[in-house]
């Protein structure tokens, strides 16, 4: 079942979309990330998973600089995207932002109409001709697998969709810029099987055109979507690698006791 | 593979150790049947060996309920990583030891009709045979129960020694029926017993393989390449080819 | 077993009892409350209540008092709205979790309850004094310092409102627009705001509702007045300030004009409390 050529084949993949090098983290006192080396290859689905605490939501939201929005949170080290690193103060937030979407734990629609909910970020950084916005609104709603659903209602206020409708929105909200990472952050903790089944299809559908790096806790849904994983204790990078190798025979016994459920 | 640690749920590990325990007392019937059935080729009873092969219901009611415990433990706890390739390993040697048993009644079945006719000389060989066979079984059995990969890949190393054993066996019946035709019928049957034993043999190379999968994590035969080449020499054409598709 | 499973249901009985007990004597507070001011109020609730103004004492109406009441609480909240909600705005959104914010919010739950006749004697001494001395007496006590100073007492409740709405809001919604490159403050007017608008907006209406029924800081700012005003320059009546007045009148036809004011004020503050609930539970979405 494993091809020993192929297994043996080194990761950092060929063409790397972020290139984490020396990455540390710390929440004040507390040193989060220590030392994180990462490849993640381009157009690929990378899981993320690991206990509570172990730094792998910390990881995600470095990658969009959203912790910066928060006092005493520190990074240094390099990562670099498409070659340029984006910890670099002088990286224009705007322009990281819009290169990078994300989607949250809990699905999180702005108070205002779906339309609205779609376009809002694209107006921010586009002027678009209504028609022109109307297209992308739908564009967006349609790969995102929500438009069927909600092409009668665009009008309706988005808080009035059901809980995997509206984590489908917030995917539509982020691929409307045309980014070209998406972060999923526990995208289906807050939802039922039936909505989680439809986001993992979607991630599948989408990741011909985007990076995907989606941290979860659910082993079963990193085993299902992704291509690569990576298993995080305790604020470092413990194993990262083809993900049926990580389910099938990891290296290192941390990962094993992890995944099957030995952790104490 | 054995991380030394416990599950988080405990049934979990007294399921996977059921398994285990499950699979090892299925393999020591299937080598009581083997030694069974050439002890009523020696004793030439035809009541003891009907028993051994009814026997063998037993150990297929034993391969049923453990096909069950899996399929009932993938679904239930969709093992991960060395829980794994634990299940399926036990799936995998519970199917050879099925057919080790199947080969085991087999000889039984055959020492019945042998029993009907004279006595014949070469009817001592196959006792030999049986032993080798027995011998790998009970090894690569306590090599499953310990999940020692390599006590499972001197197992598997060891068959060339009943391969080339059958093979001697085999031209000494060759010699015989040649000499005397009265002597072609129980030979033939021989003929076949040995051949029986011989797959038990095989039998007990493919346990010796799940072994070494269960965990390495690696398929055995890539090993084979780099350790054997020297032994395809050894391999006489009389052996019956394409009993063993696996070498190379 | 069983003797466990009655003693569960005895204790459980005894608690409903208790919490319905309670609930019980609230509310038959505010119906006493509320049949007393109606009772002693209704034989002055009558047509001329709302047509004719004080001047003329116990054939009169509280027409000029509503109308001051009302200017005055107009201009109070008009002052207090925006300048509490961007207060309120800056604490959560901007000053959260730092020194000074802390110390702000703090500040603001002592004036919070402080007493509101301290508000009164505040204006009157940084509005009426001064604005008696500039216009040599022409303008003394008005209708505005009586806003003021209600102003300042509706002022600590929408900041508090404004400060809990916003920081209700969950963050994620804030990084979420953040993720989208959207600045700071277009995500504080055009989703924040929005998303804490019913919180904000019951808690305008509950610091209006606080402040129509204030008499103390009026008596040092607008002090009142029997003829009808509108000009928020000149002195100027008020319900609180009119019952407070009449109340002390030993006339038994003044008392029922008090009582009679007293009934609007508090279906006044009433409405005011319905029209709050309807707006949260119309615009209440769950999160989940």
């Amino acid at each position: 079942m494993t091809d020993p050529a192929l297994a043996a084949r080194p990761l950092p993949v060929a063409s790397p979309k972020f290139t984490v090098r020396d990455l540390h983290f710390h929440y004040g006192d507390f040193h989060a990330l220590k030392g994180i080396d990462m490849d993640i290859p381009e157009k690929q689905v990378t899981a993320i998973i690991g206990p509570s605490g172990c730094g792998k939501s910390t990881l995600l939201r470095i990658f969009n600089r959203i912790y910066a929005i928060y006092p005493k949170l520190r990074a240094t080290g390099s990562i670099l995207l498409d070659g340029e690193n984006i910890l670099d103060p002088r990286y224009s937030m705007n322009r990281l932002r819009s290169k990078i979407g994300m989607v949250f734990q809990k699905p999180v629609p702005f108070p205002m109409t779906i339309f609205e909910n779609v376009a809002y970020g694209i107006r921010h950084h586009e002027k678009l001709s209504r028609s022109d916005m109307e297209g992308r609104v739908e564009q967006a709603l349609r790969s995102s697998a929500l438009w069927g659903e909600v092409k009668d209602k665009l009008k309706q206020n988005a808080l009035g969709l059901s809980g995997g409708q509206q984590q489908r929105l917030c995917i539509a909200r982020a691929i409307a810029l045309k980014p070209e990472v998406l972060l999923l952050d526990e995208p289906t903790s807050a939802l039922d099987p039936i909505a989680t089944g439809r986001i993992e299809q979607l991630v599948e559908e989408l990741k011909s055109e985007f990076t995907i790096v989606i941290v979860t806790h659910n082993m079963q849904q990193a085993a299902r979507v992704s291509d690569l994983t990576a298993f995080m204790y305790l604020g470092e990078l413990i194993e990262f690698d083809k993900t049926e190798k990580i389910f099938t025979k990891p290296d290192k016994k941390q990962t094993e006791d992890y995944i099957t459920g030995r952790f104490g | 593979m054995n991380t030394g640690t416990d599950h988080i749920i405990k049934s979990y590990d007294t399921e996977l150790s059921r398994l285990t325990a499950e699979i090892v007392r299925m393999g020591e019937l299937s080598v009581k049947q083997l030694e069974a059935a050439i002890d009523v080729v020696e004793r030439r009873d035809e009541r003891a060996a009907q028993r051994v092969v009814d026997n063998d219901d037993t150990i297929d009611q034993m391969e049923h309920d453990i096909s069950h415990d899996v399929v009932r433990l993938l679904a239930l706890r969709a093992p991960m990583a060395g829980d794994l390739r634990n299940v399926f390993a036990a799936l995998r040697t519970a199917a050879d030891i099925e057919r080790i048993g199947d080969y085991a009644a087999n000889v039984a079945k055959r020492s019945i009709p042998l029993s009907m006719v004279a006595p014949v000389q070469p009817a001592r060989g196959l006792e030999h045979l049986a032993r080798l066979a027995a011998t790998g079984v009970r090894e690569v059995l306590a090599a499953y129960q310990e999940r020692d990969a390599e006590r499972a890949h001197a197992v598997w190393k060891n068959d060339t020694v009943l391969d080339e054993a059958y093979t001697g066996y085999f031209r000494q019946l060759l010699t015989y029926m040649m000499e005397d035709p009265r002597n072609i019928t129980p030979c033939t049957h021989l003929l076949f017993m040995a051949k029986n034993i011989e797959r038990i043999g095989d039998h007990a190379t493919n346990i010796a393989e799940n072994v070494w999968f269960q965990v390495t994590g690696e398929p055995l035969q890539s090993q084979r390449r780099k350790l054997d080449q020297t032994s395809s020499a050894d391999f006489s054409g009389l052996a019956g080819s394409g009993d063993k598709p696996a070498r190379p | 077993m069983n003797a466990l499973y009655l003693r569960r249901r005895i204790t459980n009985a005894l608690a409903m009892t208790m919490s319905m007990l309670a609930t019980l004597v609230g509310l038959a507070f505010l119906a006493w409350i509320l049949w007393e001011t109606l009772r002693q109020g209704i034989s002055a609730l009558d047509l001329k209540l709302f047509t004719k103004i004080t001047a003329y004492g116990e054939d009169g109406g509280l027409l000029n008092s509503m109308v001051g009441s009302l200017v005055i609480n107009f201009i109070g909240i008009g002052i207090a709205t925006p300048i509490g909600v961007l207060a309120g705005t800056w604490l959560a959104e901007y000053a959260n979790r730092t020194k000074l914010g802390e110390s702000i919010r703090f500040l603001n739950d002592i004036l919070l309850s402080a007493p509101s006749i301290v508000m009164g004697l505040f204006v009157y001494t940084i509005i009426v004094l001064p604005s008696t001395a500039l216009t040599h007496g022409n303008t003394t006590f008005s209708g505005f310092a009586g806003g003021v100073a209600l102003a300042l007492i509706a002022l600590p409740v929408i900041v508090r409102t404004t400060d809990e709405m916003l920081r209700l809001v969950p963050s994620t919604l804030r990084e979420a627009a953040l993720s989208l490159g959207v600045p700071q403050w277009k995500l504080t007017v055009q989703i924040l705001i929005r998303a804490a608008r019913s919180g904000i907006i019951t808690g305008v209406l509950l610091a209006l509702a606080r402040i129509s029924g204030e008499t103390a800081p009026l008596l040092f700012t607008a002090f009142g007045n029997n003829y009808m005003a509108i000009n928020p320059m000149e002195k100027m009546s008020s319900l609180p300030q009119i019952i407070y007045q009449y109340a002390n009148d030993p006339g038994e036809s003044m008392h029922a004009l008090a009582w009679a004011g007293a009934f609007v004020i508090t279906m006044f503050v009433l409405l005011l409390s319905l029209a709050s609930r309807l707006i949260l539970s119309r615009t209440k979405v769950s999160h989940d």
